[in-house]
C-alpha cells in the first residue's frame, strides 16, 4: 500500500506498521495507522495532547497488542505480543510515565527484567559497573549515588535513568515518548545530543516531542499523528513548523508537505 | 492499566537536588564512620529511620519488663530461652507473611493454612496409626501448605480476586479442614510426647537443646562464616571501585553480629532448670535462622526476589519489563503458607502436640503486626526478611511479659492490638510524607 516516497532512504524500513487499529472499549485510539521508521535515521512523532502517540508506541512495544494491522521488522511480517517480543527484536522504550520502580535503585531498574546472573544468584557488581559506564557515557554526573534508590532521584534525573535503561542494550530501534518533558534546557539538550548519538550508530530512533523546536532540531522524518491516525509523514526538510502545526491541529494543511504515502491519508486536505 | 502520565513541568532542580541528598541511604555516600553516622542522623531526622524504632521498642519492652515482672524474671536465663521459642512462631510465620505483604497483598490463612500442615504431620507420626517417619509426615505437611498457597495464589491472580477475602475465606475453611484433620484417627488430640524416638524429633524442634559445647562451637562457624561473607564481599567491591560501605562500618557490623550471637549461646548455656540441668541453645534457634538466611539470599539475591521487589513498587514497571507477574505472585502466595507451615510445626512442637484450640486469627495478626512494626510497608515494595525477627521479638516480649505479670489473653489482645495500630499508623504517615516529597519533586 502507498508508494515510495521520494527521497526517503531507499532501504527497507527497519520497522513498518500497516492498517494498524486499537480501540479501549468504545474508544478508538489508532485508526488506520501506517508508519515507517528507519535505520540511521531519527523519526518525530508529532501530536496534540490524546491524538494517539503513546498508545501507537505501548503497541509497537507490545505493552497493548493490536486489534488490526501488522508490523513488519526489517521486511519480515512479526507479531509482538508482549514487551518480551520486542526486546528481543531489539525494540527499546523510554515510556512517557518512565516506568521506573520507586523502591529500587538505579542500577536494580536499568537491569529490571534482564539481570545478570553469576551461579543462578544476581551478579550485582557487573550490573552495577555496567550501569556506572553507561551513565558516564550518557554524562550523567547528577546523580549522588548510583545504588540510590530512584524514588530519591529528581524528575531530570529520573529520565535519565530511564533513557539510559532504553539504551544499555544491544536495541535497532528506540523509542521516547516525550523524553525532555520533564527536563530543563541543559538535560534537554544532552537528550537531544544522545538522539544524535544513537542515530549514528546507526539505530532507527523514534522520538515524540510537543516541542517543536526540538523537533526540528534532530529529525530526520516526521511523522504527524491526529485523532488516531497518522495523517502524514516525511523527510523533515518536507515541512515547516506552520505545516506541523497544521497537521496537529487539524489533520490536514495547505502549505508544504510531503507527498502522502499513506492512501487517503490526506485526502481530507480541504 | 496505564498509570499516570509525567507532568510536563519542569521542577526546581536545586530544590530537587537538596531533597534528594536527604533521602540518599547514608552507606552509599559515606567515606568513613563518621561521615555514615552523620549522614544516618540526617535521615533519621527526615523521617527515614529503617529499623531503629523497633530496636528502641525491644529495649523499652526488656527495660520495662524486667522492672516490673515478679522477681525480675524477665531477663533470666530461662525466661529468655521461653521468649525466644514463643517468638519463634511469629518470627517464621512473619517472615513467610512478608513474601505477599511485599506484593502489596495480604494473607490471613496462615494461621490455619499452617495448621492444617502441622496437623497432617502430627497425625501422620502417631504410632498407633500411620507411623510414617517424621522427615516424611514433615513433607507432607508442608506438601499440603504448598497446595493450599497454590489454591489460593491461583484465585488471586488468575481470577482476580482480592487476597483479602480469598484469605479470609482460607481462613475459615482452612480452620474447619484442620479440626476435621485432627479429627480423623483420635476422638482426643494428637500429641507429640512420647518415648518413641520419631515423635521425639518433631517434640525437639522446639523442646531440644544443643549440648553447650557444641553450640559455642556452632555460633563460632557461623560468625566467621558471616563475616568473611561481610568483609571480603565489601573488600571486593571497594577495590572495584563500586559503592560500599567504609572498613569501620563493615567491622562494626561484624562485631554486632558476633555480640548478639555470644550473648544468645551464654544465655541459653546458662543452666535454667530448677532441678538438674537443662543448658544448651534449643534448636529452634538455628532452624528460625536457617529460614532466615534462606528466605533472606532469595529475595536479595535472585532474581525471583527482585521482582518481588519490583511488582510491589510498581506493577506496571515489572510488566513493561516483561516480567510475568501471575507467576511470580502466586510463588509468594506458595512461600508463604509454605513458610506457615513451619511455623505451625513449631508451634505444635512447642505445645507437645495439635490441638484444635489454637487461634490461628490470632497468630497470622501477630504475624503481620511484627514485619510492620519493624518497618514493612503494607503499601508493598518495602520491608526486609529481617523485620520479621525483630518484629517477632517484640510482639513475642509483648506476650512473654504480659503472661508474666499474670495479665490473661483479654489484656494481650488488647496491647497488641494498639501495638498494631500504633506500627500501621507509622507506616501510613511516612508513606505520606514520602509521597508528598515526591509529587513535589517529580
Ligand atoms: N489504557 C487505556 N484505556 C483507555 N483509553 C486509553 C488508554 N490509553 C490511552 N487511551 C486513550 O487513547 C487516546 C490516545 O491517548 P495517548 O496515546 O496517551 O495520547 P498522546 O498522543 O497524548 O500520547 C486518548 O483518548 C486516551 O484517553
Ligand atoms: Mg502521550
Amino acid at each position: 500500500m502507498g508508494q515510495v516516497i521520494k527521497d526517503s532512504p531507499a532501504a527497507e524500513p527497519r520497522f513498518k506498521a500497516r492498517g494498524v487499529d486499537k480501540h479501549f472499549g468504545p474508544v478508538q485510539a489508532l485508526t488506520q495507522v501506517d508508519l515507517d521508521l528507519y535505520a540511521g535515521q531519527v523519526t518525530a512523532l508529532c501530536g496534540d495532547n490524546g491524538a494517539g502517540k503513546s498508545v501507537l508506541t505501548k503497541c509497537i512495544a507490545g505493552i497493548y497488542e493490536i486489534d488490526h494491522g501488522q508490523f513488519f521488522w526489517e521486511g519480515n511480517p512479526v507479531h509482538v505480543r508482549s514487551p518480551r517480543d520486542a526486546a528481543r527484536l531489539g525494540i527499546e522504550t523510554v515510556y512517557q510515565d518512565l516506568a521506573l520502580a520507586d523502591n529500587l535503585d538505579i542500577v536494580q531498574n536499568m537491569f529490571l527484567g534482564r539481570e545478570r546472573l553469576r551461579s543462578g544468584l544476581l551478579n550485582e557488581d557487573d550490573m552495577e559497573r555496567a550501569a556506572t559506564k553507561t551513565l558516564a557515557d550518557l554524562r550523567v554526573t547528577t546523580v549522588r549515588s548510583i545504588r540510590q534508590p530512584v524514588a530519591s532521584l529528581s524528575g531530570g534525573q529520573r529520565q535519565s535513568v530511564a533513557v539510559a535503561k532504553a539504551v544499555m542494550w544491544n536495541s535497532k530501534l528506540v523509542m521516547l515518548d516525550e523524553p525532555t518533558a520533564a527536563l530543563g534546557v541543559v538535560q534537554t539538550k544532552m537528550v537531544l545530543d544522545l538522539v544524535r548519538r544513537l542515530r549514528d550508530r546507526g539505530l532507527a530512533v523514534m522520538v515524540i516531542s510537543h516541542n517543536l523546536n526540538d523537533v526540528f532540531e534532530v529529525a530526520d522524518r516526521i511523522a504527524v499523528v491526529h485523532l488516531g491516525r497518522l495523517v502524514t509523514q516525511g523527510p523533515a526538510s518536507d515541512f515547516d513548523r506552520q505545516s506541523v502545526v497544521d497537521y496537529m491541529t487539524t489533520g490536514a494543511s495547505s502549505r508544504s508537505g510531503p507527498r502522502t504515502d499513506a492512501d487517503g491519508a490526506t485526502s481530507g486536505t480541504r | 492499566m496505564a498509570r499516570a502520565e509525567a507532568p510536563e513541568t519542569a521542577p526546581d532542580p536545586t530544590a530537587a537536588a537538596e531533597a534528594a541528598t536527604l533521602e540518599v541511604p547514608p552507606e552509599l555516600v559515606a567515606q568513613s564512620l563518621g561521615e555514615w553516622f552523620r549522614a544516618w542522623l540526617t535521615r533519621i531526622r527526615s523521617g527515614d529511620s529503617g529499623v531503629l524504632p523497633v530496636i528502641l521498642a525491644l529495649v523499652i519492652i526488656t527495660i520495662v519488663f524486667q522492672a516490673i515482672s515478679p522477681h525480675n524474671v524477665f531477663l533470666s536465663a530461662g525466661n529468655l530461652v521461653n521468649l525466644f521459642q514463643q517468638s519463634a512462631v511469629f518470627i517464621v510465620l512473619a517472615m513467610g507473611e512478608l513474601f505477599v505483604i511485599l506484593l502489596g497483598e495480604i494473607d490471613l490463612s496462615i494461621g490455619y493454612a499452617g495448621g492444617v500442615g502441622a496437623a497432617v504431620t502430627v497425625q501422620l507420626v502417631q504410632p498407633a496409626t500411620t507411623k510414617w517417619p517424621w522427615w516424611a509426615a514433615v513433607l507432607a505437611g508442608l506438601l499440603v501448605c504448598v497446595v493450599i498457597g497454590a489454591l489460593q495464589g491461583t484465585l488471586v491472580t488468575r481470577l482476580r480476586l482480592s487476597s483479602l477475602i480469598v484469605t479470609l475465606a482460607g481462613l475459615l475453611i482452612w480452620q474447619g479442614t484442620m479440626l476435621i484433620v485432627l479429627g480423623l484417627a483420635f476422638s482426643g488430640y494428637p500429641s507429640l510426647a512420647g518415648l518413641d524416638s520419631n515423635r521425639q524429633v518433631l517434640y525437639n524442634l522446639m523442646n531440644g537443646t544443643i549440648d553447650p559445647v557444641i553450640s559455642w562451637i556452632g555460633a563460632a562457624v557461623v560468625v566467621l562464616a558471616i563475616a568473611a561473607l561481610l568483609w571480603f564481599g565489601d573488600g571486593r567491591r571497594r577495590r572495584s571501585g563500586l559503592v560500599a560501605p567504609p572498613v569501620s562500618l563493615t567491622l562494626l557490623k561484624i562485631v554486632l553480629i558476633a555480640i548478639v550471637a555470644t550473648s544468645v549461646v551464654a544465655i541459653c548455656n546458662i543452666n535454667r532448670a530448677a532441678f538438674g540441668t537443662q543448658e544448651g541453645v534449643p534448636w529452634v534457634i538455628p532452624i528460625v535462622l536457617a529460614v532466615f538466611a534462606v528466605w533472606m539470599t532469595i529475595l536479595q539475591r535472585t532474581r525471583f526476589g527482585r521482582y518481588v521487589y519490583a511488582i510491589g513498587g510498581n506493577p506496571e514497571a515489572a510488566r513493561r519489563a516483561g516480567i510475568n507477574l501471575a507467576a511470580i505472585r502466586t510463588l509468594c502466595f506458595i512461600i508463604c503458607t509454605f513458610t506457615a507451615g513451619i511455623g505451625l510445626l513449631l508451634y505444635a512442637s512447642y505445645l507437645g502436640g495439635m490441638s484444635g484450640n489454637i487461634n490461628g486469627g490470632q497468630l497470622v495478626l501477630y504475624a503481620i503486626a511484627s514485619v510492620v512494626l519493624a518497618g514493612t510497608s503494607l503499601f508493598g515494595g518495602r520491608g526486609k526478611v529481617i523485620h520479621g525477627i525483630l518484629g517477632g521479638l517484640v510482639i513475642g516480649g509483648i506476650y512473654n511479659g504480659m503472661g508474666l505479670l499474670g495479665l490473661d489473653v483479654r489484656w494481650q489482645f488488647i496491647v497488641t492490638g494498639l501495638v498494631l495500630l500504633v506500627a500501621i499508623t507509622i507506616d501510613s504517615l511516612s508513606r505520606r510524607s514520602a509521597t508528598s516529597g515526591s509529587a513535589a519533586r517529580v
